[in-house]
């Protein structure tokens, strides 16, 4: 796409050489470069037919879609699907519970990560750190279907052990799975869990790049460990917090922050949870596999993708304000 | 602090590992505990009765794990060298094509109709490993690092006659071994953790992974059975179905090998994420 656009002015000014579509110099750049070419080929193959095609594919929100006539043969029906998507309550809904989840869930990680970065840095004890390290890091790793077993194990209703603790307390058993309310708290704190960790260590590695010049000098002047904190540690790292949170913000929608397994395995596609559970992603999920509406399914898909570019192009202008050097393109 | 975080993060396993090991009648009259009050390994045996589910899903999974993320590896540091050397005309054009599907996609359905309608790879063991071939992040990642490489080894290599394929397994692929592990890594965990893949095109249960394996047997017990026979048997030896207990024991060996590779898995970790994950 990017080749046309640039190519027709440049053919336009008679500047030939420089048009990429240029059929010799393409051909020239093929024969004298082929191995590059052949490398690249299985990738470029791979994102074509995988990423672009469905791309392509997209058309059929607007198509009643017939399985027999294929995407190209059924009809267009224009914003049907979206309609009937945007005026039912699940519209609402999953567009809420998506930003919702995604903004307190990247308020928090960024926050309890870089605090928990500082700290461990100050543990002292390279032993313990390094514990600490390996048990934080220990949930990135399972998988959300795993999740979803050790939530169940805390929270089942007759024999979880949070209601069982809580009967021993002499408090009545919560019916954890038939009430949305909780689950604003569960979700976040299932997410943060498995993904703080990983934030954490990645913010222990940007502060292992600030000079120890710095700490140097502010110890021989009587630094506190807090001082230090304060005024080297937070300031340093606020470039790369920054940088951070401003690139998760174009990803809230598409896929939210890159793992929505959560939504989908740990209220066990419970329809009582949905008023707080379910996000697009969800919705997406469910229309398409369970309910089988590939009409619905596409439309929201494509509602999700073009909300998501619009969110991306915006964090990388605020970037661009921020640190020209940081934005993505 | 970190005290009382680190047992958030391991109480859950710990439960889970416990149910596993506890007999199943205990289990219903006095709940969920962090030590077993009655030992039993019948949720284990249970598992693995004679019942040939739980071994073909590992057998799936690990095929699926290793050879897709030698694949992967393969196809996306061949693309990301060919994008990161300067002599290549069009590099610039083509990462922008990568990086753009970073930005926008078609969304699910179209995706899910090609892969069944146009490709036919429902229910096929090709579609696990096809699914998490290429990454355009890993690309990303890949060609910055090849990127730092200095010019002037693989220039040498090059007048002294080697070609580029030769150039890139002899000389590149050594030298990165680094940005190599990371992604092996990060790869071969999403393979051995995906569960998306089958629960949108696997229907055939001679196909299940042991993430969908896990996954299936959550609504129903029924998916460990491939063996009535050995199943009912132990069934009627503790009068009632092992369910809790099978299902926390397969969750325990679906996270077995990850424990088991796990001080391996933390050192490449931590060392690669100073590579290139702040600055991707």
């Amino acid at each position: 796409m990017k080749n046309n656009m640039s190519a027709i002015p440049a053919a336009q000014k008679g500047i030939k050489r420089t048009g990429l579509l240029n059929r010799g110099i393409f051909l020239q750049e093929m024969v004298k470069r082929w191995p590059f070419y052949l490398m690249l080929l299985p990738g470029l193959l791979y994102i074509f037919i995988f990423n672009y095609l469905p791309m392509f594919g997209a058309v059929i929100a607007f198509k009643d879609y017939n399985p027999v006539k294929g995407v190209w043969g059924s009809e267009w029906i224009g914003f049907k699907n979206f309609e009937f998507f945007f005026k039912s309550d699940a519209a609402w809904r999953v567009s809420f519970n998506t930003i919702f989840y995604n903004l307190v869930i990247l308020v928090l990680m960024t926050a309890i990560s870089v605090l928990f970065a500082i700290l461990l840095q100050e543990t002292g004890s390279k032993i313990r750190t390094g514990i600490y390290k390996s048990v934080m890091l220990l949930p990135f790793f399972l998988s959300w279907v795993v999740g979803e077993y050790l939530v169940y194990a805390l929270l089942n209703p007759d024999q979880g052990l949070v209601n069982g603790i809580r009967t021993s307390f002499g408090l009545d058993p919560i019916n954890w799975y038939s009430e949305p309310v909780y689950w604003r708290f569960i979700m976040p704190l299932a997410y943060l869990l498995k993904q703080v960790g990983y934030t954490s260590v990645i913010y222990v590695a940007a502060i292992t790049g600030i000079s120890s010049d710095y700490y140097e000098a502010a110890e021989i002047d009587g630094a506190s460990k807090w001082q230090k904190a304060k005024y080297i540690t937070i300031p340093l790292l606020m470039p790369v917090v920054f940088i951070m949170l401003l690139l998760s913000l174009g990803k809230i929608f598409n896929g939210g922050l890159g793992d929505w397994g959560a939504f989908y395995n740990l209220p066990r596609e419970s329809g009582i949870l949905f008023s707080t559970t379910d996000v697009i992603d969800t919705y997406v999920f469910r229309s398409l596999r369970t309910v089988n509406d590939i009409g619905m399914s596409s439309a929201v898909g494509l509602y999700q993708a073009v909300v998501g570019l619009i969110l991306v192009l915006i964090s990388n202008y605020l970037v661009k304000k921020y640190d020209s050097d940081s934005s993505l393109f | 602090m970190f005290i009382v975080y680190s047992a958030m993060c391991l109480i859950p396993v710990l439960l889970v590992l416990s149910i596993s090991l506890t007999n199943e009648k205990s289990l219903l009259t006095d709940g969920y505990h962090l030590i077993p009050k009655e030992f039993s390994l019948i949720g284990y045996q249970y598992a693995f009765s004679g019942t040939t589910s739980i071994l073909n899903a590992y057998k799936i999974t690990i095929f699926v794990t290793v050879v897709g993320s030698i694949l992967h590896l393969l196809v996306t540091s061949m693309m990301s060298y060919a994008i990161s050397r300067n002599e290549v005309r069009y590099r610039n054009q083509v990462a922008f094509l990568v990086f753009f599907t970073i930005l926008f996609n078609g969304g699910l359905a179209p995706y899910y109709i090609l892969v069944t309608k146009y490709l036919h790879l429902k229910d096929s063991l090709l579609i696990l490993i096809i699914a998490l071939l290429v990454s355009p992040v890993h690309v990303l990642i890949m060609r910055n690092f090849f990127k730092a490489l200095p010019d002037s080894i693989i220039e040498s290599a090059r007048i002294d006659g080697s070609g580029e394929f030769m150039t890139y397994f002899r000389i590149v692929l050594p030298l990165s071994t680094p940005v190599l592990a990371t992604i092996g890594l990060f790869i071969s965990i999403a393979y051995w953790n995906d569960w998306f893949t089958s629960a949108l095109f696997i229907e055939n249960n001679k196909l299940y992974t042991l993430q969908y394996l896990l996954q299936s047997l959550m609504t129903n017990i029924q998916y460990l059975m491939s063996n009535e026979q050995a199943s009912k048997a132990i069934e009627k030896s503790i009068g009632m179905l092992p369910g809790e207990s099978a299902r926390m024991a397969a969750t325990m060996l679906s996270i077995g090998p990850i424990i088991l590779m796990y001080p391996v898995l933390q050192r490449y970790f931590v060392k690669g994420l100073t590579l290139g994950a702040v600055k991707a």
